[in-house]
């Protein structure tokens, strides 16, 4: 079981939670547990390809998932995914 | 024990005006960071610029490259949405070679900010700061298309802001070091790591670990209305990148404080965040050279008391556009 971190501007689609569970082994299969309990989540957090839709970050812990590998990272017991809109930085 | 001197250039540099002394920064070993002998930690020490951060380059190279095209002439008006360095990089810049300078910043940004643009005679157009820097980018785009006066040289999307570390910053540690073993900045327009990844991966290949250490935005400035409102530099490519790591405001500025404490680099809220991760990945390795980029200095953060207050009695701390 995972903890997924949910970021202001979807709370409204979980219920006002800031944080929630979920069960996969890979990040792929979190989300998409998250999307199954949450649907409203489902069109924000993937593309019309399955894959992540290109504003959300996700972190595994700490790390972007993109860099990482994607929706197939293996998450582990005990990991927390962080759900993060982009962002522009840059000063 | 001191390192022997730089050769190539023993004073920094002799130039004809302070637009050409930009670059040519120092490279500094900090030892007591390392976390093991066989792997060395340097600082790149892009706050010595002249106005005190690595886009003195960018703004730079922007502007030469608009001159070149014709694109700008004497008189015109600079417009570009940033959050503080760029703009008073653009702003020292446009000053000495006679060109206006307006940015749009957010309004939760440090007040001296605020202070070094109007010094250097910037005019400032304020964006909701609970958009962070998405708002200024549209704000600014609205501006540009609103009025074909303005040239907005736009950071996040022109060459020439990877091109200023592809043929300056990462060309200058190529200069000193023979082999690195990974290189760390912080990812905002992405100019800086792609351009250095792009020059390091081309002498070191696989070798070289390309590092983004990225601020983790505060939930104050987290206020989109919807995904879709997300905002990715166009100059970023994510396939250059071997790790994307994120950091809290809280952990930037404890590692703010212990580049001040341990090493006596003064430094900003960003350069806390990359030395953090800099000394992540160094404890992953077993030898090699790790290089990470001091993005500015400390002196536009003094008045939020980072350096000498508890943490806890930081004001704003998740509020503030820190980097």
């Amino acid at each position: 079981m995972a903890t997924i971190k949910i970021p202001p501007v979807l709370r409204a689609s979980v219920g006002g939670e800031r944080e929630v569970s979920a069960d996969g082994e890979r990040v792929g299969e979190v989300l998409r547990a998250l999307a199954e309990a949450h649907p409203a989540t489902a069109t924000q957090l993937f593309g019309p390809d399955g894959e992540l839709n290109r504003y959300v970050n996700v972190y595994l812990n700490d790390e972007d998932v993109r860099v990482l590998d994607g929706l197939d990272t293996v998450v582990g017991a005990g990991d927390v995914l962080v759900i993060l809109p982009a962002m522009a930085g840059g000063r | 024990m001191s390192l022997p001197e730089l050769k190539n250039r023993p004073c920094g540099g002799r130039y004809g005006d302070v637009v050409q002394s930009i670059g040519n920064t120092p490279l500094v070993e900090l030892k007591r960071l390392s976390p093991k002998p066989g792997v060395r930690i340097w600082a790149k020490l892009e706050s010595r610029n002249p106005t005190g951060s690595v886009k003195d380059r960018v703004a730079r190279a922007m502007i030469e490259d608009a001159e070149e095209k014709g694109a700008i002439v004497p008189g015109q008006t600079i417009l570009e949405p940033t959050s503080g360095n760029t703009g008073i990089s653009l702003a020292m810049i446009c000053a000495y070679k006679g060109y206006g300078v307006k940015v749009v910043m957010p309004d939760n940004v440090t007040p001296e900010r605020t202070q070094l643009l109007k010094m250097y005679g910037a005019e400032i157009v304020y964006s909701d700061g609970t958009k962070g820097s998405n708002g200024a980018v549209e704000l600014a785009l609205e501006m540009a298309a609103a009025d074909a006066r303005y040239y907005m040289p736009y950071q996040y999307g022109n060459a020439a802001n990877p091109l200023a570390h592809y043929n300056g910053t990462a060309v200058e540690i190529l200069e000193e070091l023979d082999d690195v073993a990974a290189f760390v900045a912080g990812l905002g327009t992405g100019g800086t790591l792609m351009g250095n990844g792009r020059r390091l991966k081309e002498a070191f290949g696989d070798n070289v670990k390309i590092v983004a250490a990225e601020p983790m935005q505060g939930e104050p400035v987290q206020g989109l209305r919807s995904l879709d409102d997300g905002f990715i530099p166009p100059i970023i490519d994510l396939a250059l990148l071997d790790r994307k790591i994120f950091v809290t405001n809280g952990d930037a500025i404890t590692w703010t404080r212990k580049l001040l404490d341990e090493e006596g680099i003064f430094a900003g809220v960003s350069s806390g965040a990359i030395a953090r991760v800099a000394v992540r990945i160094a404890g992953e390795l077993d030898e090699g050279n790790v290089v990470f980029i001091v993005a500015d200095d400390g002196w536009k953060y003094l008045s939020s008391g980072l350096y000498t207050l508890p943490p806890d009695q930081i004001q704003n701390l998740e509020s503030t556009l820190w980097w």
